[in-house]
């Protein structure tokens, strides 16, 4: 990748609270030229709530937003850009190919429609009225939507809800084939599979931060990893000098250990306490990695909430 | 690396832009012409009381009655549109998610809000002309050319401060909550104003608080657009220009904040 440095959206320290709510708490997130990088995370992570910022819907009370090095409102900014929203009632009466006309013309140099409706699979629709289209085939107009007006960025949030697995692969390699013409895809999704299937990078978010950050490759090294749960009286000092331990820490009264070697950990921590009770090991899958990438930061948040209390 | 990103962005060709803006008001008003449900009975209500009261009940009191009825229900006729026809599409789409698209995409400034405009004035020409059909033949109201041209330009100028306040309650309440609201504002405003019934019949109080609402001031207009109001009509004018414009700048900045 020739421009595999170029910043072309960026969240520094970006801060948004709803009320008395924090959506965002400092997020970070870096977007480079031509890569997809996937933001996973449960509910009320805060993945809404960034793309809002990114695309310039809402506005950021500390922190800096930028799109293509502008603040994401300016109209410069957006012109650049293709977005699929997670829920858009379009309007009902108007047919796909108005609707495709009518998006292609904001931007100043859109794909012809027919190419549009080629590359999203809907040029059999083209002619049928958005209302009478199932909901699978609405989110490929949707996503025709999206690419319409040959956006440089493309914001896909959960773009395979309600698609069956066939549509879900023709969605696939429809977003690869945008990659391989130079695009970038900013794209949120609660299938990790999807994720797996396209990202180069992933961001896991959990309570409004990004709690892991790396390549598909360097989330499956964390899974491959194994963790340690026990109840023991032993100082973690002690636990913390033994060479095969990667990270250890005293939680609620337990002991949280990771490790590559799980047996040696266990073998290590049976004979240097007798009375140890409740113990678990734990080799995660991507998706056990990344409930348990969120959880930890559920239980830091829980604490800091006693803490604060 | 900003500047050359800056430098590589395409610009966006003038008539690329005007082309925008043309295809937005084009589909909203294909997407509602498909639609009769929304939009026959903003504009029938109206007609149907002006024959009602205004031409089968007025009989008695002769053409000049008719007369003065037809531009007291076509301010009446003209608010629906505006306070409906605008104020209750936006707080649909706004529920529905469609304005937030519109805004993530790089839409031109306005143009969303110029196409729903475009409409409520076709609405409102096409309620004043009913009316005009329904006064000239049933109601024996005999207008010059003149006049019934100058009542269908107030009609259709006259329906964008009431576009604004529209506007303005369709960025307050989302959804279906709306039409209710907007209700609650459309039949007392009528009222007090005397489009329903001629203020000097309303008691004294009422009479004199009538300037504060937007539509006494159309009425004004239109009353003296068919000949009925002899006097000076810029400063009705201007208070139109001032309530527009002030609705209007609320309802962009609540737009602008929340969406």
């Amino acid at each position: 990748m020739p421009h595999s440095h170029d910043l072309i959206a960026s969240l520094d320290g970006a801060i948004k609270r709803y009320g008395r709510l924090t959506a965002l708490d400092g997020a970070d997130l870096q977007l480079h030229r031509g890569e997809l990088l996937a933001l996973l995370g449960p509910n009320g992570a805060g993945k809404t709530t960034a793309i809002g910022l990114l695309l310039g819907l809402i506005r950021a009370e500390a922190g800096t937003v930028e799109l293509f090095g502008q603040d994401p409102q300016r109209i410069e900014a957006r012109r650049r850009i293709g977005v699929m929203l997670q829920s858009a009632e379009l309007p009902p009466t108007l047919r796909v190919g108005e609707l495709l006309r009518l998006t292609a013309s904001y931007y100043p140099a859109p794909r012809a429609l027919a190419e549009s409706a080629e590359l999203a699979g809907v040029t059999d629709l083209l002619k049928r009225p958005y209302a009478k289209l199932s909901g699978g085939q609405q989110r490929r107009v949707q996503f025709a939507l999206a690419l319409c007006g040959r956006p440089e960025l493309l914001f896909l949030d959960e773009p395979t809800v309600g698609m069956d697995i066939e549509a879900r692969r023709k969605l696939w390699a429809a977003i690869r084939q945008l990659i391989a013409e130079g695009c970038s895809v900013l794209l949120t999704t609660h299938y990790l599979e999807e994720a797996e299937a396209l990202a180069d990078r992933v961001c896991v978010m959990s309570h409004g931060r990004m709690v892991h950050e790396g390549t598909v490759d360097e989330l499956r090294a964390r899974v491959a990893l194994k963790r340690i749960r026990c109840r023991s009286s032993l100082p973690l000092d002690t636990v913390r000098g033994w060479p095969e331990i990667n990270e250890a820490r005293l939680e609620n009264e337990r002991l949280h250990i990771t490790a590559a070697e799980a047996e040696v950990v266990v073998r290590h921590l049976l004979a240097a306490d007798p009375y140890l009770r409740e113990l678990e090991v734990h080799r995660a899958g991507l998706a056990e990695a990344f409930t348990e990438l969120t959880r930890d930061a559920d239980e830091v948040a829980d604490t800091d909430q006693r803490e604060a209390a | 690396m900003n500047t050359v990103m800056l430098s590589a962005a395409p610009a966006m060709p003038r008539g690329r832009l005007i082309g925008a803006y043309l295809e937005e008001a084009r589909s909203e008003c294909l997407r509602y012409m498909r639609a009769p449900g929304f939009m026959l009975p903003i504009m029938l209500f109206p007609a149907m009381f002006y024959l009602l009261f205004g031409v089968l009940m007025a009989k008695s009191n002769g053409a000049e009655a008719a007369r003065y009825l037809l531009a007291s229900y076509g301010v009446f006729g003209v608010m629906s549109p505006g306070l409906f026809g605008f104020g209750v599409s936006l707080a649909l789409e706004r529920d529905g998610g469609l304005l937030t698209f519109k805004r993530a995409l790089p839409m031109p400034p306005g143009a969303y809000l110029l196409g729903k405009m475009l409409m409520a004035m076709a609405a409102a020409g096409v309620v004043i002309l009913l009316l005009l059909t329904m006064a000239l033949t049933l109601g024996h109201v005999s207008l010059s050319l003149s006049q019934a041209a100058a009542l269908l330009l107030t009609g259709m100028l006259g329906v964008l401060p009431f576009c604004a306040l529209g506007m303005f309650v369709g960025t307050l309440i989302k959804g279906q909550g709306a039409p209710g609201m907007l209700q609650l504002i459309y039949l007392p405003m009528s009222f007090l104003s005397g489009l329903w019934f001629p203020l000097p019949m309303l008691p004294k109080f009422l009479q004199q608080i009538a300037p504060v609402w937007p539509s006494y001031h159309l009425d004004m207009l239109a009353l003296a657009a068919v000949g009925m109001n002899k006097g000076p009509l810029l400063g009705h004018v201007l208070v139109l220009i001032g309530f527009a414009a002030v609705f209007l700048l609320m309802a962009a900045r609540r737009l602008r904040r929340h969406g």
